[in-house]
């Protein structure tokens, strides 16, 4: 079963405090970031303390991704080389285009052959954050199989697009449809950008609904206490799960009376319906919220 | 001889006496006696108040090798301990015994005394600072005994403790001794842990910078028990008494813990109409408290009562409802403070009635829940808040001891490492709190249960709680921060912990520096 990605939480890559207490804050996934957290005074002895971080401690129950330097930086291929080796779930490519998605792909697939990990073992997720980057987010996603999906970085972008950033966040309605459509169509996720007020909980809160409603299917955080609000917002509802189960059930009864279409409290239940209740029942079974088998827990 | 912790202890210590060694929480209970008080009555035209401590020395006749008690309600900005063995000193005396419930950094001018020989004796609840040190080190010539806030009642009370003058510092005081903690500019709130002093010394002052005339309004300890009042400048530095506000911790790790502790309370059915809740000031403690109130207010549950130390948190709890009455034997800022003036749901108790185990009935006997921190926890439970990672001392029992017996649920919170020690051994170092009164310890990586409860285990297994044996958690510790190297330690004996009934629990033995 593919892991959830309803929370990505940034975690600077040079606080071992940090990197030690990171598995264990609630985040679907956490990203160890050697970028922008990280002083340029630093950037060496963070790359060894994450390459340690990964080797050392338990992060079994979350997916580690590291965000590595762009790679036209002096900093972006040396990431890349020590972080592979000790095999992290993913690397998020920051400013990323179609070329530097081909050229990971093909330095992981060299290292992956070099220390015999499994082959395209290690995924990708896009960082976009350019207008070029945005327009063209459809290729950059098809430049590497690796990739298993999109993060949304709002404030670069804003920064590139000459526009202003606010906490509404009607600016970056438009990148978010995109994000959002493209990523549905080829399958992958779609993170939104995170919101950076950290003590305004409520803001989050409909921050996050605002992102769900356009399709996107989780958020970065940039503080353990954004997580639980972020991880509301995504969960079912308990009408949702209600209603999809009843649907799934539903189903099963027309098929085994040979129904190809049947209809549920008057109204008909045809495939996109189907679909978009195994979806949140798949999401319930995850989350613990139903049991495996369907019935409620 | 080893008590029944299996700690090797000597039957007779230099300089403390003759051993009693633990034998289990309740063991020594029973029929007891209160202690006669030697008083001189004083008749209608005697006067009490003095204008200086001076006059007072001239006065009393202190002597070499006196106990001189008191109180820690001005905290870390407490002058009259040092006025008085400044003045002391000064006059001569030498072989005196401190007995103050704590002992904090400010009081770092013992430690000249106890080098000259003017101080030789220190009994206390909780030691931080200059002077943990120095007794660590061995600069006393007699251990240290340290006592809890309840035992320390008791001892006064029995007579084990005989204090010959008591030193009650005091926010508020009239000409004829009437006592208040509650107006002045040191107004610290209650003045719980002065009771059995005032009660039970032979001579009592109370020296005061907020002199009032007579009667004082409201009277917290009554002019029955006070010999003397004496007029000062300033009693102490209200920044160091109270804080401002205590605020929750924003620590995401102290904040899971406090959530899972919380999740931990109501999976054990004792969220329920009239419960009983205490818990630290510290960070973690209080996020407890913001988490069970959570919880409080979506069962629509009101709660009997919150006791001890008293924050403005608990005082907001009260406020909305959430639990009928607060009991108050310290109060820890000025928002506490402010509403035990005020507020008649919010009472007073006394150190004796909070926790002193020889009593007809403690508060703590009454208590559901109370949430403890820990320096180090072993795996039989035994909970050292006592020592540091150096071996050194850093605290004390306060309350630890007395909540963690009487309790109905003693939950341990803490990180499972902190400053890359592991914070659960084999053995602690030192045992401040018996792992017979603690029931479960809850960190972020996981939770604990003590074997004994298996009741609690059982309910905890129908959770998600993430539940380990005691043993796991240690090793899971360990994988992330190897196993330190045990701290060297002389023969020699530097302070001996008492538990709440008198028995010695453990000693704390020089380390090799």
């Amino acid at each position: 079963m593919q892991a959830l990605r309803r929370s990505m939480l940034f975690m600077p890559g040079n606080s071992p405090r940090m990197l030690q207490d990171a598995a264990i804050l609630g985040a679907d996934s956490i990203i160890l970031d050697l970028e922008d957290a990280v002083s340029l005074t630093e950037k060496d002895s963070a790359r060894i303390l994450v390459r340690e971080a990964i080797k050392t401690i338990d992060y079994s129950a979350v997916e580690v991704v590291v965000r590595v330097n762009p790679l036209d930086t002096e900093f972006g291929a040396p990431d890349i080389e020590v972080i592979a080796r000790v095999r992290p779930n993913t690397l998020l490519i920051p400013k990323a285009n179609e070329e530097e998605i081909r050229l990971v792909d093909k330095t992981l697939t060299k290292i992956e052959a070099e220390e015999g990990f499994p082959s395209g073992g290690i995924k990708i997720i896009a960082l976009i954050e350019t207008a070029l980057g945005l327009e063209n987010v459809y290729n950059v996603i098809k430049a590497s199989p690796r990739t298993v999906g999109v993060l949304l970085g709002g404030e670069d972008l804003t920064a590139d697009l000459g526009i202003e950033r606010t906490k509404e966040g009607e600016e970056i309605f438009y990148a978010r449809n995109k994000v959002a459509t493209v990523c549905r169509a080829l399958k992958v996720d779609a993170i939104d950008t995170p919101f950076t007020d950290t003590n305004d909980h409520e803001g989050l809160k409909k921050d996050t609904a605002r992102g769900k409603g356009l399709g996107l299917t989780g958020k970065a955080a940039i503080n353990p206490r954004q997580i639980e609000t972020i991880h509301s917002v995504f969960a079912p509802t308990q009408n949702e799960l209600k209603w999809a189960l009843r649907i799934l059930e539903a189903m099963e009864e027309a098929e085994k009376e040979g129904q190809g279409v049947f209809s549920l409290d008057g109204k008909m239940i045809d495939a996109p319906v189907i679909n978009r209740a195994r979806r949140i029942v798949d999401q319930g079974v995850r989350l613990g919220l139903i049991s495996g088998e369907g019935g409620a827990k | 001889m080893k008590n029944l912790l299996g700690r090797e202890i000597p039957d007779y210590i230099d300089g403390y006496g003759q051993v009693k060694p633990f034998q289990g929480s309740f063991s020594n209970c029973g029929v007891k006696t209160r202690s006669a008080v030697k008083l001189t009555s004083v008749l209608p035209n005697d006067q009490k108040v003095l204008s200086s401590l001076d006059d007072l020395f001239d006065k009393l006749k202190i002597t070499d090798g006196m106990t001189l008690s008191f109180h820690h309600h001005l905290r870390n900005g407490d002058y009259v301990l040092n006025m008085v063995m400044e003045k002391l000193a000064a006059r001569g005396l030498k072989g005196l015994t401190v007995a103050a419930s704590s002992i904090f950094p400010i009081h770092a001018p013992l430690v000249k005394h106890m080098e000259t020989g003017v101080v030789t004796g220190l009994i206390t609840n909780y030691l931080s600072g200059p002077v943990a040190e120095a007794v660590s080190r061995g600069r006393l010539p007699k251990p240290v005994i340290m006592q809890t806030h309840g035992g320390r009642a008791r001892a006064i009370e029995s007579g084990n403790l005989k204090i010959d003058v008591a030193f009650l510092a005091a926010p508020t005081a009239d000409t004829y001794g009437n006592i208040n903690g509650v107006y002045g500019k040191s107004a610290c709130g209650s003045l719980g842990y002065a009771v059995a002093d005032a009660e039970y010394a032979n001579i009592t002052v109370a020296i005061t910078d907020h002199l009032v005339p007579y009667p004082a309004n409201p009277i917290e300890i009554s002019q029955v028990y006070v010999d003397y009042v004496v007029k000062i400048d300033s009693i102490g530095d209200p920044q160091g008494i109270v804080s401002g506000t205590t605020k929750i911790t924003k620590d995401p790790v102290a904040l899971i813990i406090a959530k899972r502790a919380a999740q931990l309370i109501k999976a054990s059915g004792l969220v329920r109409e009239g419960m009983s809740f205490q818990t630290g000031a510290g960070g973690t403690s209080l996020a407890v408290a913001a988490e069970l109130k959570k919880i409080m207010q979506d069962e629509e549950v009101v709660g009997s009562f919150a006791s001890g130390g008293i924050t403005g948190y608990l005082v907001e709890m009260l406020e909305e409802g959430l639990f009928r009455s607060l009991l108050d034997v310290q109060c820890f800022d000025l928002k506490a403070v402010e509403s035990y003036r005020d507020n008649l749901s919010h009472q007073f108790m006394s150190a004796s009635m909070y926790g002193n185990p020889h009593t007809k009935g403690a508060v703590v006997n009454n208590l559901d829940i109370m949430i403890l921190g820990a320096t180090e926890i072993d795996l039989d439970f035994n909970v050292n808040v006592t020592t540091g990672s150096s071996g050194v001392i850093m605290g004390g029992s306060g309350g630890h001891s007395d909540t963690a017996a009487g309790s109905k649920l003693a939950i341990v919170v803490t990180n499972l490492m902190k400053a890359r020690l592991p914070i659960i051994r084999d053995k602690v170092l030192t045992i401040t709190t018996p792992g017979e009164s603690i029931d479960a310890v809850v960190t972020e990586r996981g939770i604990a249960v003590n074997p004994r409860r298996l009741d609690l285990l059982e309910q905890l297994s129908r959770t998600q709680l993430p539940l380990m044996t005691i043993e796991e958690l240690k090793q899971l510790a360990e994988k992330i921060t190897g196993i330190p190297k045990p701290i060297e330690t002389l023969e020699e004996i530097v302070a001996v912990i008492e538990y709440r009934d008198g028995t010695v629990i453990d000693v704390v033995r020089k380390v090799k520096m």
